[in-house]
């Protein structure tokens, strides 16, 4: 995000007249609603926002988003977004992709915007299953998932959004899900954060992954099986009846059991969003044994992108008038003088 | 064979002075041969010569030393008439070791002088060279005149006051020769003296040392007693235009006539690029220019180059990407995007030897059909062509013109020669360029309502800068109804849509197509676009001295073709073709205008000699039925041709080869 003035707007603002073309009961409607309540909330203004997306069903986002919106090619959504805010930094880009156009076609760009640390909202919608192209098994697909192009189940290992964001470098890496109610605090953070901040959001497909993420997504025994971390509190779920702590010999987190609400005595971990080296356990945590991290996972900001552009521009140009002519004839130069023969003139 | 229908050599024992010398200056990758041919080609042209240059050097970074793969060299013709070519086979070859002699000698023109430096000729370099015995002594030198002495020697000799060590002072053995060939050309010394010592500010000791090696080289020529071929030599100034000039090349040139074009359009310039040759040199020269408002940005790849470009045309800067053949070809989709979102775009292509890796440092023709035809989907998208160093920059002016006034990308071609070649350009007066202010829609263009696809008489439709209050709008690649550039798939808006993008294109004003030199009818008219132009004009001037009935037109703006071509071309009893592919723009004109032209083609990696255009002309008047056109074979008297060695044109350790 940017330092601008708040705009008073509501989420009618920032709805389009296009209808919405997702399958019903797509998880993106909830997104989508959940992006529309925020920006509004963040004082957010429709004509300095850019929504920018590659290609898939994600990536229709911006056509229904009453801002600035680019819908590019497929997995470069990340390189048309550097440009953009190279060009503007002002502009508040926000960008919008999936597991396929972001962790496969587009897996180099996510990486380098990342790395880069260009000031962006980051959110790929991750249905594990490519949906546009009528459901083949994508990159975060886990193994065994049955597909047209794996009939009998696949057998590559899934990548992890998350733990590839923060292993090229992300300075913000959250997680959440379509349907959460707490996924328009996740998007604030984001947007509060100075630099690329990365959201992996879950997101139910309903035609060809349905379901996929009940195990921990449902309503029903969630308190058991998300963890949702918030900087300087306890890292407790199973209604603070459990909780993460560290095991200082084998150097890994593990699930404690809290007695009448006593997580100290437990060892119960503290989250503070800048430590790195938690936060790459806390996304690696296997789901089953432990309970899917949620939230905030890491917010430490570093100087972005577009300033040490800018920056590096101002210093190299301080004290110098441009002037075209002069540029021209730069170097060594002669003159041919007016009815004389070249080669009297002298080097300039 | 072609070099046989050149001129008589020029002797250097000859009395008067020729109106024009090539010279070529070969040796090891290490020896600094393209260092000495650069200065050399300042110091000529400060001597008021008109000139053109070909560095030739090979793929890899750092050959193994003394190998034949290894050589590098750097021609240079110049004269006291207007030179328009690198020349064909040079007057007097300067081989710094047995390698270089062996690559190049057989370019030489008969009775040509050969300078080697017999310091090199040892036992262990003549077997890496596959000399089995030595040519400065066998006799096998005999038809050229030779010169040999012992340089290596002559250089440490005359550095020795300043205490280097063995290997820097072999360094310096480039500064001896090129004192050498300036006392041959009666050249001064003092422009380069002051260059040595802006280079070496920090390092005295090494500036005192190279100088003293140029002034040791060229005192050799004015006091030994050299007999034989070795004489001074003084080739008169070109009578030019007054004003004012400089030495440029085409990578320099279109750097400068994009910074040009951007200031006309009254942007600022963003430029995405990737590490390719020969296209890197625009990028490292436009990094040094941020004051101009540039923006310059090394991206990941080909693709995030140009998408990054395209966010800057969309956010409202004149985006601009560069590269050769394959990057080109990795940056294709992309341009599909701009072409469907109608932004403004500039990609330079500065043409290699293909296909895939090809010849990563040699120049050919081959991306016309990509540049034309290249996309999916009917993807029209204008094209020029540079045809020179110096033209370049007005290319470059041209292209960013035509994309902001009709919101396109356009490709403007070069090619590896244009790009590393130099010539004498006289330095334009900016006052007299012709702006074209961008001007970004500001308020609703239609009533009440936005119509982000709303055409102007040209066909383009507004730029709309993101953060510009009441003007929200969506783009992107799907085909987008008329007007309000909303997703339509339907039959009607697609044929529509298809039709406006072609029209839009069809309908850039084009100048009128000039001829270039002779009469506007005639026997034969030889047409050309890019690179071959200097080779092209000097062979049509030769064929109209002989009384020949021939014409050359050059093409700079290939897609769309100039409306008054095809009628051009039918007052022409016959159409030639020459180009350094097989054949790609007269498949165009054929298809475009229904001209039956033929094909010249070469696609060995050498520009075209002029002999070789000298005898195709011929063939047209020689009364033979069907002798026309044909191709040109590899030369391997031309510019080096290595042996062995660079394969796959891979690096071996962080140049810029690749």
């Amino acid at each position: 995000m940017n330092e601008m003035t708040r705009i008073e707007t509501t989420l009618k603002d920032w709805e389009t007249d296009q209808e919405v073309r997702w399958c019903p009961g797509c998880g993106d409607y909830a997104i989508l609603k959940a992006v529309q309540r925020t920006l509004p909330q963040l004082g957010a203004d429709p004509k300095n926002t850019v929504f920018v997306s590659g290609i898939g069903c994600s990536s229709r986002f911006p056509y229904y988003m009453e801002t600035y919106g680019f819908h590019t090619i497929h997995g470069r959504a990340p390189a048309f977004a550097t440009g953009i805010k190279l060009a503007n930094p002002a502009l508040d880009v926000w960008l919008v992709t999936g597991d396929g156009d972001g962790l496969s076609i587009g897996g180099n760009h996510m990486m380098h915007v990342l790395r880069r640390n260009v000031n962006m909202q980051i959110m790929l919608f991750n249905n594990e299953i490519y949906g546009l192209t009528k459901g083949q098994y994508s990159p975060t697909s886990r193994i065994g998932t049955k597909s047209p192009s794996t009939p009998i189940g696949s057998v590559d290992r899934p990548a992890n959004p998350c733990a590839f964001a923060l292993g090229v470098g992300a300075r913000f890496v959250a997680r959440g899900f379509d349907v959460s109610k707490n996924l328009p605090d996740v998007l604030k953070a984001a947007h509060a954060h100075q630099g690329a901040a990365f959201i992996e959001i879950f997101q139910n497909c309903i035609v060809y992954n349905k379901d996929v993420f009940n195990d921990f997504a449902a309503p029903k025994g969630a308190e058991d099986r998300q963890l949702w971390l918030a900087d300087g509190e306890p890292m407790l779920f199973a209604g603070g009846t459990k909780g993460i702590a560290l095991d200082r010999d084998l150097l890994e987190l593990k699930v404690v059991d809290v007695t009448d609400g006593d997580w100290q005595s437990a060892g119960v971990l503290v989250h503070n969003v800048k430590n790195r080296s938690i936060a790459h356990m806390l996304v690696e945590l296997p789901f089953g044994p432990f309970p899917m991290a949620l939230g905030v996972i890491y917010d430490d900001p570093r100087p972005t992108f577009e300033e040490a552009v800018a920056d590096e521009r101002a210093r190299a140009s301080e004290g110098k008038v441009p002037s075209l002519a002069k540029l021209l004839a730069k170097g060594q130069t002669w003159t041919v003088a007016e009815k004389a023969r070249a080669g009297e003139g002298h080097p300039a | 064979m072609a070099t046989q229908m050149a001129e008589p050599a020029v002797s250097a024992t000859q009395d008067t002075a020729p109106d024009s010398v090539v010279v070529r200056f070969a040796g090891d990758s290490g020896d600094g041969m393209q260092l000495t041919g650069g200065q050399f080609t300042l110091s000529t042209a400060l001597a008021g010569n008109d000139l053109a240059t070909f560095p030739d050097f090979p793929a890899e970074i750092r050959a193994p030393q003394g190998t034949l793969f290894g050589v590098s060299a750097f021609q240079i013709n110049f004269g006291s008439r207007e030179i328009s070519t690198a020349g064909d086979a040079p007057d007097v070859l300067v081989a710094m070791n047995p390698a270089a002699l062996k690559v190049n000698v057989g370019a030489l023109k008969p009775g040509g002088l050969i300078i080697a430096d017999s310091g090199e000729f040892t036992k262990r370099n003549l077997e890496k060279a596959k000399y089995d015995t030595n040519p400065l002594e066998d006799g096998s030198l005999a038809q050229w005149n030779v010169l040999a002495f012992d340089i290596s020697a002559l250089t440490i000799e005359a550095v020795k006051p300043f205490g280097l060590g063995n290997k820097d002072a072999l360094r310096c053995k480039n500064m001896w020769t090129l004192g050498l060939a300036l006392w041959m050309f009666d050249r001064d010394r003092q422009p380069l003296i002051d260059w040595l010592n802006t280079k070496f500010k920090t390092k005295p000791d090494i500036a005192a040392a190279n100088i003293a090696a140029l002034n040791a080289g060229h005192a050799y020529g004015e006091t030994a007693e050299l007999s034989g071929p070795l004489k001074k030599l003084h080739i008169d100034p070109v009578p030019a235009a007054p004003g004012l000039y400089r030495t440029i090349t085409g990578a320099e040139s279109v750097s400068l006539g994009l910074v040009a074009g951007a200031q006309l359009a009254g942007l600022e310039m963003f430029f995405g690029g990737y590490p390719i040759t020969p296209a890197s040199s625009i990028l490292h020269y436009l990094v040094r220019l941020k004051e101009f408002g540039v923006t310059t940005f090394q991206a990941e790849d080909e693709i995030a180059a140009i998408c990054a470009a395209i966010g800057a045309s969309y956010a409202g800067s004149l985006g601009v990407t560069s590269s050769s053949g394959p990057g080109i070809a990795l940056k294709t989709e992309a341009m599909g995007l701009a072409i469907m979102t109608e932004l403004p775009l500039v990609i330079v292509n500065s043409q290699r030897g293909g296909p895939s890796t090809g010849l990563p440092t040699k120049t050919e023709q081959s991306d016309l059909y990509q540049a034309v035809y290249g996309r999916n989907g009917d993807a029209p998208m204008p094209v020029i062509a540079a045809r020179s160093p110096s033209d370049a920059f007005d290319c470059a002016i041209e292209a960013c013109r035509i994309a902001v006034e009709y919101m396109t990308p356009v490709m403007l071609l070069t090619d590896g020669y244009i790009a590393n070649a130099a010539e004498p350009w006289k330095v334009p007066d900016p006052e007299t360029f012709e702006p074209f202010k961008v001007k970004f829609l500001e308020e609703k263009n239609a009533g009440d309502t936005l119509l982000p696809y709303k055409r102007d008489e040209k066909g383009a439709r507004p730029w709309i800068k993101p953060g510009t209050p009441g003007l929200m709008h969506r783009i992107g690649g799907i085909e987008k109804k008329v007007d309000t550039g909303n997703i339509d798939y339907s039959p009607e808006n697609h044929q529509a849509m298809t039709d406006a993008r072609k029209a839009k294109i069809d309908n850039i004003a084009v100048p009128d197509q000039q001829v270039t030199l002779g009469e506007a009818s005639g026997a034969l008219a030889v047409v050309g676009w890019g690179s071959t132009y200097g080779p092209i004009r000097r062979a049509v001037d030769n064929a109209r001295k002989k009384g020949l009935a021939v014409s050359h037109i050059h093409v700079r703006h290939i897609h769309p073709l100039p409306a008054n071509l095809g009628d051009l071309l039918r007052r022409f009893d016959h159409v030639l073709m020459p180009e350094m592919n097989t054949g790609q723009f007269k498949t165009v004109i054929r298809d475009q205008l229904l001209v039956d032209a033929v094909s010249l083609t070469k696609t060995s990696g050498q520009p075209f000699q002029i002999a070789e255009l000298d005898a195709a002309i011929a063939k047209f008047f020689d009364g033979i039925a069907d002798n026309e056109g044909g191709d040109v074979p590899a030369n391997r008297q031309q510019l080096p041709t290595p042996e062995s060695g660079h394969d796959d044109g891979s690096l071996k350790a962080g140049g810029d080869a690749q």
